[in-house]
């Protein structure tokens, strides 16, 4: 139920990390560097079961908030994300049990264990999105309709904020998003904390352990010469979607996303046909020839075709060569509820959710 | 236009002078252990070789993997002092952070971290702390330290804490040789300190390199002024140029296939560099090599670079060739091809042995490959174009055919037709296209900044300006500067219109 993450463990970590980020997320490179120095002085973080958790166990669900690019040049900092965690056990006069992440894709998969670092609190095998997600409704506990506060923010300089109360989950993420900006738009957060029967009952579970296999499924195939996309789709239970490369990339600014289109003409045994995706931070919906063949929640990922790295939005360029896989998403995401949320529709797109693994759709 | 282009390799230093759209001459001879004898014995070929022609010289450009390789071989590297603007963020990834632990251990001075720097729209993050700069200065001085690296965060749209702290350490380190990250880098704290300290590491040598350069020039009687090429295409004044020593790194594909585009007389297609081991693959754009826009590492440590964008694949005219011809490559003889050869009496089987069998050139001795049947080195040389045009296919990005230049000592390997390439194109001089690129090149001014609060129109401007300015700076003619390349990304979660613009421009370099 409890086993220390392995230093070797933390590469494929990130490798993982990225790959379920789907395009956002910020890439997990300088949270990693962070622990692979914490690791480098003899720290450990421990890992922990979710079944472990008792009903009434406090759990932290923490997160780096902001623009990936501010992230590049302020960078993560494992005693910046600790702040928030100290302020809300003070709030509630509580001490939290265990810490997990808000989203297992991108940089915040390494979030919980920055924090585990310095508190030595056990992180949770589980976060709320199973992938990267832009807006803070967008996670499992929103979907199952939890309570959405307090939640509590710290800036790099003596600057604190609690948002005690909020009428909604969207109206945490604008007034939580308006500090952040205010702050240089980064901060460390700590969301509404969750007991152990929710993070059991509502958390996506196992997500840890599932991104350290998928990074090292990917690397052990890079290292053999063997392909590293199937390495993923195997790992993954995904399907290939589309091989190509980018002509041509798409992209503009609405309400602070980084919204946009690529497009790509086949290679090997697509050559002939051409593919679309869209992305909105994170790749929300594909077409093929002019079809829609796959939308979020499916995770769409594309996947540098020789070496299996993923590549996000933001570096998106003409001449890739790429792979656009498909992973399946956890169940939660694929309820009426859930589509309301994350569906295609969530992110402006007039489409019924496409999917690429029929099995199991409520 | 009468130049003289050198290009200094790992193998050759290859020198040509050219008058116009005119290669009047050219040379090959082996590089030195100390770079100068193999410029020297280049120049003087040259001169010899070129006579009258030499005279009325514009420019002298230099192409050099010196700079590289020092890093890469660990060898007359300085310790440096390095500063980081910016508490309280960033504080827990000090500077060499990432770094391999040899490299950081010969360059690792005194490592300073003080508050100050900026946010993603120009308020300050903390004032900058003076004193706390002053002091790192001192330190650096005490530990005789003359090689300073300056990184402010954020500095790319605001240099206003680099600018300042430069003025504070000269002062506590008179003459001592500052490099700040604005002018180096793009957005990326720590890629662009990498850079940074890479380019305070080799100030001394680079000083020393440009000095020797200059003498090797006034020495074979050279008045013209001195370049040195850049990693984008362009050049720079000796002057500035060794100032600025990390830009020189990955040069040589670059000018490959520049030359390339200027001896074939086409902007765009794509250019397959044959050489004694492997074949690059590139694409050109408007003349200049698409680039590949990633983080790329030199001797171990990461950096941001305009690279350009290749794919190399295991085949050149000394890959070594299975017996039943069912292997190519990727091992190779290498430079040892006249000794190794079938066709030179050695006792391997080559790519170059291959194409002598089968009667595409005429090599060595054909007596040595009595044993090599023709219809199996027919078969073999199929299988090698199919190897060129697989890799030709992957570095393509539009469906119609498009010409392809093939260059490169070992280009006798790509075949007169390739699928999905409207024509072949051979030219003379191919072999020597690095110097050609190398002397044809045009000065450049880059900007790479995040701007906010500002319209669209507005920002491109602004960034055209200071683009234009590196330019001249860099010897451009105002007169003759062209924008090459505009693009802006806005920017995800950050209000204020907040884009990320990227703006490049060309000149002709000026007369001395």
């Amino acid at each position: 139920m409890f086993r220390t993450i392995e230093p070797e463990e933390l590469e494929p970590l990130a490798t993982g990390a990225w790959i379920l980020g789907t395009g956002g997320g910020g890439s997990p490179y300088l949270a990693y560097l962070n622990i692979r120095k914490l690791y480098a002085e003899g720290t450990r973080v421990t890992l922990m079961d979710p079944d472990a958790l008792a009903d009434d166990d406090l759990v932290a669900v923490v997160s780096n908030m902001g623009a990936p690019l501010v992230g590049q040049e302020r960078l993560s900092d494992p005693d910046f994300a600790t702040r928030p965690v100290r302020m809300m056990e003070e709030y509630l006069g509580r001490r939290f049990r265990a810490v997990m992440s808000v989203e297992i894709g991108g940089g915040n998969a390494f979030q919980p264990l920055l924090v585990a670092a310095r508190t030595g609190l056990p992180v949770v095998d589980a976060d709320a999105m199973g992938r990267a997600f832009p807006e803070a409704q967008m996670t499992s506990f929103a979907i199952a309709e939890l309570p959405m506060f307090p939640l509590t923010l710290a800036d790099i300089r003596d600057n604190e904020v609690i948002v005690t109360r909020a009428a909604s989950w969207k109206w945490m993420e604008r007034i939580s998003r308006k500090v952040c900006t205010e702050v240089g738009s980064i901060a460390a957060t700590c969301k509404a904390p969750r007991t152990g029967a929710e993070v059991k009952r509502h958390g996506i579970l196992r997500t840890t352990t599932q991104a350290i296999a998928l990074g090292r499924a990917v690397r052990e195939a890079r290292r053999r010469h063997d392909d590293p996309v199937a390495a993923t789709l195997d790992a993954a239970h995904g399907k290939l979607v589309f091989r190509g490369k980018i002509a041509d990339v798409q992209r503009r600014t609405t309400e602070g996303f980084l919204r946009g289109t690529a497009r790509l003409t086949g290679l090997d045994a697509d050559r002939g046909a051409t593919f679309e995706v869209a992305f909105q931070n994170e790749y929300a919906v594909g077409w093929r020839d002019g079809r829609v063949v796959v939308t979020t929640p499916d995770l769409i990922c594309l996947l540098d075709s020789v070496s299996g790295e993923a590549i996000g939005t933001e570096s998106l360029r003409y001449g890739q060569r790429v792979s656009v896989i498909a992973l399946p998403p956890p169940p939660i995401l694929r309820t009426p509820k859930g589509l309301a949320n994350v569906g295609p529709r969530a992110f402006g797109h007039d489409t019924d959710y496409v999917t690429l693994f029929e099995e199991g759709v409520a | 236009m009468r130049r003289i282009g050198i290009d200094v390799g790992g193998t050759n230093t290859d020198a040509v002078l050219i008058d116009g759209a005119t290669v009047l001459h050219a040379v090959k001879t082996p590089t030195t252990e100390d770079v100068l004898g193999g410029i020297r014995a280049a120049l003087a070929d040259l001169l010899a070789g070129a006579g009258d022609a030499v005279r009325g010289l514009d420019a002298v450009v230099i192409g050099t993997t010196h700079f590289t390789n020092a890093v890469i071989e660990r060898r007359a590297l300085a310790r440096v002092g390095a500063l980081r603007i910016g508490l309280p963020a960033s504080a827990s990834l000090p500077p060499f952070i990432d770094w391999p632990d040899d490299l950081a251990a010969l360059v690792r001075g005194v490592v300073a971290m003080v508050p100050g720097g900026h946010e993603y729209d120009g308020r300050p993050i903390v004032p900058m702390d003076h004193a706390a700069v002053r002091d790192a200065a001192r330190r650096m001085a005490d530990a005789g330290l003359t090689s300073i690296g300056i990184t402010s965060v954020f500095s790319p749209l605001t240099a206003e804490c680099e600018l300042e702290a430069e003025r504070i350490v000269a002062e506590e380190i008179p003459g001592a040789a500052i490099t700040l990250s604005h002018d180096l880098g793009r957005i990326g704290l720590l890629e662009r300190e990498n850079v940074t300290l890479l380019n305070a590491c080799l100030q001394d040598l680079a000083r020393r390199t440009t000095e020797a350069f200059t003498a090797a020039l006034q020495q074979s009687g050279i008045a013209a002024p001195l370049y040195l090429t850049q990693n984008d295409g362009t050049i720079m004044r000796a002057e500035l140029a060794r100032r600025f020593p990390v830009f020189s790194f990955a040069s040589g594909p670059t000018n490959s296939m520049r030359g390339a585009a200027f001896l074939s007389g086409l902007a765009d297609g794509v250019v397959v560099d044959v050489g004694g081991t492997t074949t690059d693959i590139g694409y050109l754009k408007d003349g200049f090599p698409r680039e590949a826009n990633a983080a790329v590492a030199i001797g171990g440590v990461r950096t941001l670079f305009r690279m350009p964008d290749l794919l190399s694949i295991g085949l050149g005219g000394g890959t070594e060739i299975a017996e039943d011809g069912n292997r190519i490559g990727p091992g190779s003889v290498g430079f040892r091809l006249l000794q190794k050869a079938l066709a030179f009496g050695g006792d391997t089987l080559t790519a170059t042995d291959i194409a002598v069998a089968a009667g595409r050139i005429e090599l060595g001795d054909r007596r040595h490959l009595a044993a090599v049947r023709r219809d199996f080195a027919e078969r073999v040389l199929t299988r090698m174009a199919e190897m060129v045009t697989e890799g030709v296919d992957r570095m393509k990005t539009e469906a119609g055919d498009v010409p392809l230049l093939a260059v490169g000592g070992g280009s006798f390997l790509i075949p007169d037709r390739v699928e999905g390439c409207s024509a072949v194109v051979r030219v003379p001089h191919h072999a020597v296209a690095n110097a050609v690129g190398a002397a044809i090149a045009q000065a450049s001014g880059e900007v790479d900044q995040v701007f906010s609060g500002m319209t669209r129109e507005a920002a491109l401007a602004a960034a055209q300006l200071e683009a234009e300015r590196r330019a001249v700076e860099a010897g451009a003619v105002p007169a003759s500067l062209n924008v090459v390349e505009m693009e802006d990304i806005p920017l995800s979660y950050l209000p204020g219109d907040a884009r990320r613009v990227r703006v490049r421009m060309i000149g002709d370099i000026g007369g001395p």
